[in-house]
């Protein structure tokens, strides 16, 4: 079998240990990835002993806990702090999740902290979305309508404003995407599933007038078709969407079109 | 600071922040042929104005009559007399066809039955000037914010809005009293962008992050108005900040009004519905300001709920299940994530939580930045969204006035813009002194050594603020927050910064957004202690009623390191045409 090794300069070293200060008697071991651009050095994994006695339900207040009173210079990206802006994708106990609604009580042992994986790393716990936004501005994610209505609204049933629920709540926090095997390898070209949900959205609305011309657009061996079914984009998603089964319904939609 | 590596950009106008205001405002920019840049630390959709829930209101009357001047009539009441009806008027009066066309960009709006955009119930919001309640808030499902600020990324995609994602904000570049573009710091690459620009549009959000339980995001830090603090401009109305009624207790997550606009209410520990008692028409629907005082009334007197009755229930176990599930789906989802609660079967633990700030950058109903003096403005300077004071919400903000207040002024700005920005003017020369200003404060944070971290400092701010500038104020705790706040302050002379590197130095950007939070946390308390009555969210103990006399006034602060200065501005008090008369203060009563 072929022997694949990492780089020299993108393996893991054992990091920093950081011994508890408090004198908690309710300890947890957090083992968080580190890297630095600026210093030349590999990345890391340092380990924190955290007081659990005085940290709230979820995985954000442990990574808050320990960059207020451990090591202020931990990087992650956080903001809402409950599930809506999807700033806070990371790779929990090998699993991608917001850490914001991760309760950590769902994590057995030490608990490891990743980015989301196959992403360039930036700092830390920050990974480069710049290739996922540029998809995304690809498949054109705006009404497109030839109405002439101007002053009121364009009607849409209840039925079919259905049809965009499952779709439109998607919050772009990467996790279904990061999660997939087809898109680690082809991510440059594979829409992946956030994506592809997202062209499905604008796809379904009844109020758009260019459904086939979108249809026609992801309709390509490698944008669409690279999906395999594999099924990690939905059990990955936070918000209990479900991306395969819109990329399912797309590939119908071209099978019967 | 010639260490730093400057990169130079000129654009008509720029945008910093990328919100439901700045999006709108960057869309409307780029229509208009001017070169636009729209700079944000965050991407565009983990923006707060994701957060919203229940709705935006306008009077397109799709469930039962309504009218632009009712809608008025309700923000004038509900600001309690201290906005400015001529901005009131305009928000209201345009507010219907910005709603048609956020529908139009695409935003996914529940339906009615005949297909037009659904709306709901919500506080404060009536029909015929006060006279029962009034379905005016369009939602989208309890995703309403979200499906708008996705809705406008995608506008402003469409445009070809240039993006600078991930830059944080230094300072604005002022000279001769004008406005000539900011600086900001990308966190990408660790290098400092100076954006020359003939009119620079702050749409940076408020600042709910100075209190300790706020429904606001870790980035609600009001970069925008430190930034024009520094620039020695003043903020307006800071005392008046919203405690939402219905806030996850010990978390702070939101719970939409619309739970209560679909039939939920409150219920203390005696099992009473007690807001019949405080707001016998609208009950649980009256203004925020009204609840959130009734709430804290109850739990002061020993009617609260919990081990330490320290909070109250929200009841919506009674709701039809198919309403909860198409109308209520994310709060159902965040109740179970933050309370643990199925609210099918149980109520919702909630407390008043810092949510909103009706104060900000002062602006006239065109999103020009006012000097403070009279109806002057500052040449290059606009402000939108919850950054300005425009003022629509004056001393209480309604439910679902937000939403709209950010598109309807971000489209005014663009359109001011427009009218004053001639595309491709050169940009005259400005020198370095405003550059090495900014650069020395940023230099000197970033090298700080000192004892206190920002954390203890930040948490300090916000306990005082949390504990001395709440829901009910006395002379006695706003001057011990007055006190209080200014030793927070002192810290920052020994502040330690440990991360000393550029690239994405989030222990940087933390003391960054510390050091602007604590300037408005100074504003905030000194405001609310010179202003001695009761007006809208803010409530004096021991000055219980409105001053009309004295206060009918827009407080104006100014504020240079802890030294601040409190002036006042009349109310506008006229409309802006003549298709509605102006309303003459009157008791508030829902």
């Amino acid at each position: 079998m072929v022997q694949i090794n990492l780089p020299k300069n993108s393996e893991v070293q054992k990091g920093n240990y950081y011994q508890d200060k408090t004198g908690s008697k309710n300890i947890r071991k957090v083992n968080v990835y580190r890297w630095d651009p600026s210093n030349g050095e590999n990345p890391r994994v340092d380990t924190y002993e955290v007081d659990m006695d005085n940290c709230p339900s979820k995985v954000l207040d442990i990574l808050n806990k320990i960059k207020n009173e451990i090591d202020p210079s931990l990087a992650y990206r956080r903001s809402c702090a409950h599930g809506v802006c999807g700033s806070c994708a990371m790779n929990m106990d090998g699993k991608n999740g917001l850490a914001c609604t991760k309760p950590h009580s769902e994590i057995e042992g030490d608990i490891n902290i990743y980015p989301l994986p196959h992403l360039k790393v930036k700092k830390d716990l920050i990974g480069d979305l710049s290739g996922l936004y540029k998809q995304y501005e690809s498949i054109e994610p705006w009404l497109k309508t030839n109405t002439k209505v101007e002053t009121t609204e364009i009607l849409q049933t209840k039925e079919d404003r259905v049809k965009l629920d499952g779709a439109y709540e998607c919050i772009m926090c990467a996790c279904c995407s990061t999660s997939c095997p087809s898109y680690w390898w082809n991510g440059d070209k594979y829409l992946g599933p956030a994506v592809l949900l997202q062209a499905y959205r604008w796809i379904v609305d009844s109020r758009d007038d260019e459904k086939k011309k979108r249809l026609k657009k992801v309709a390509d061996e490698l944008k669409l078709y690279r999906c395999h079914t594999i099924m990690n984009c939905t059990n990955a998603c936070p918000k209990g969407l479900n991306p395969a089964k819109a990329i399912a319904e797309l590939k119908k939609m071209l099978a019967t079109s | 600071m010639s260490s730093y590596k400057i990169i130079d950009h000129e654009y008509d106008v720029i945008v910093l922040g990328a919100g439901g205001s700045g999006l709108r405002a960057a869309v409307g920019l780029s229509e208009a042929g001017l070169k636009t840049a729209c700079i944000s630390k965050v991407f565009p959709t983990r923006s707060h104005t994701s957060a919203a829930q229940g709705g935006i209101s306008a009077s397109l009357g799709n469930m039962g009559e309504d009218d632009w001047r009712w809608h008025m009539y309700d923000t004038v009441k509900g600001a309690d007399w201290l906005g400015d009806q001529d901005s009131i008027e305009y928000l209201c009066k345009e507010a219907p066809a910005a709603v048609i066309e956020l529908e139009k960009y695409g935003v996914p709006f529940s339906r009615t039955d005949d297909g037009k955009i659904y709306q709901r119930p919500f506080g404060g919001m009536t029909k015929n000037y006060g006279n029962g309640i009034v379905q005016r808030t369009c939602a989208a499902a309890d995703r309403t914010g979200h499906a708008i600020l996705h809705t406008l990324y995608g506008q402003a995609l469409k445009h070809n809005t240039e993006f600078f994602i991930e830059y944080f904000a230094l300072d604005l570049l002022m000279k001769d009293g004008e406005c000539k573009g900011l600086i900001a710091w990308n966190l990408n690459d660790g290098t400092i962008h100076r954006f020359r620009a003939h009119s620079t549009i702050i749409a940076t959000g408020g600042y709910g992050k100075a209190y300790y339980s706020a429904t606001s995001a870790h980035t609600c830090t009001g970069d925008g108005n430190a930034m024009v603090l520094r620039a020695g401009l003043p903020l307006q109305d800071m005392e008046f900040v919203q405690f939402h009624p219905t806030g996850i207790y010990g978390h702070g997550t939101l719970i939409s009004e619309g739970v209560r606009g679909e039939g939920g209410y409150l219920v203390n520990s005696k099992g009473e519905r007690f807001m019949e008692r405080y707001a016998p028409k609208a009950k649980d629907l009256a203004s925020r300001d009204v609840v959130s005082r009734s709430m804290s009334i109850e739990i002061n007197e020993g009617r609260g709920v919990g081990k330490e009755q320290d909070h109250v229930h929200l009841h919506l176990s009674h709701l039809d299940k198919s309403i909860i599930e198409s109308r209520l789906p994310g709060i159902t989802e965040a109740a179970r994530l933050f309370a643990n609660v199925d609210v099918t079967k149980e109520p919702i633990p909630v407390v008043p939580t810092v949510h909103y700030n009706m104060g900000g950058i002062p602006t006239n109903y065109k999103a020009e930045v006012l000097t403070g003096n009279d109806s002057e403005t500052v040449p290059g300077l606009m402000a939108i969204g919850e950054a300005a004071c425009v003022s629509v919400h004056g001393a209480n903000r309604l439910g679902s006035n937000s939403l709209i207040d950010l598109v309807v002024f971000g489209r005014a700005a663009a359109k001011r813009a427009a009218e004053i920005v001639k595309p491709g003017t050169p940009h005259e020369d400005i020198g370095e002194t405003e550059t090495e200003k900014c650069l020395e404060r940023f230099d000197k944070l970033r090298n700080s050594n000192g004892e206190n971290s920002t954390a203890e400092l930040r948490l300090s701010m916000q306990k005082t603020m949390q504990s001395k500038c709440a829901v009910f104020r006395t002379e006695k705790t706003l001057k011990e927050g007055v006190d209080d706040i200014r030793k927070a302050y002192d810290g920052m002379e020994s502040i330690s910064v440990k991360d000393k590197s550029l690239v994405f130095n989030t222990d940087l950007v933390e003391t960054l957004e510390f050091d602007n939070l604590i300037r408005q946390a100074i504003t905030t308390v000194d405001s609310a202690y010179n202003r001695q009555e009761s007006r809208g969210a803010h409530a004096r103990e021991d000055f219980p009623k409105r001053d009309d006399e004295k206060f009918m006034q827009h407080t104006i602060a100014w504020c240079n390191g802890k030294d601040s200065k409190i002036g006042y501005r009349p109310v506008t008090k006229t409309t802006l045409t003549n298709e509605v008369q102006y309303f003459p203060p009157q008791e508030r009563v829902y």
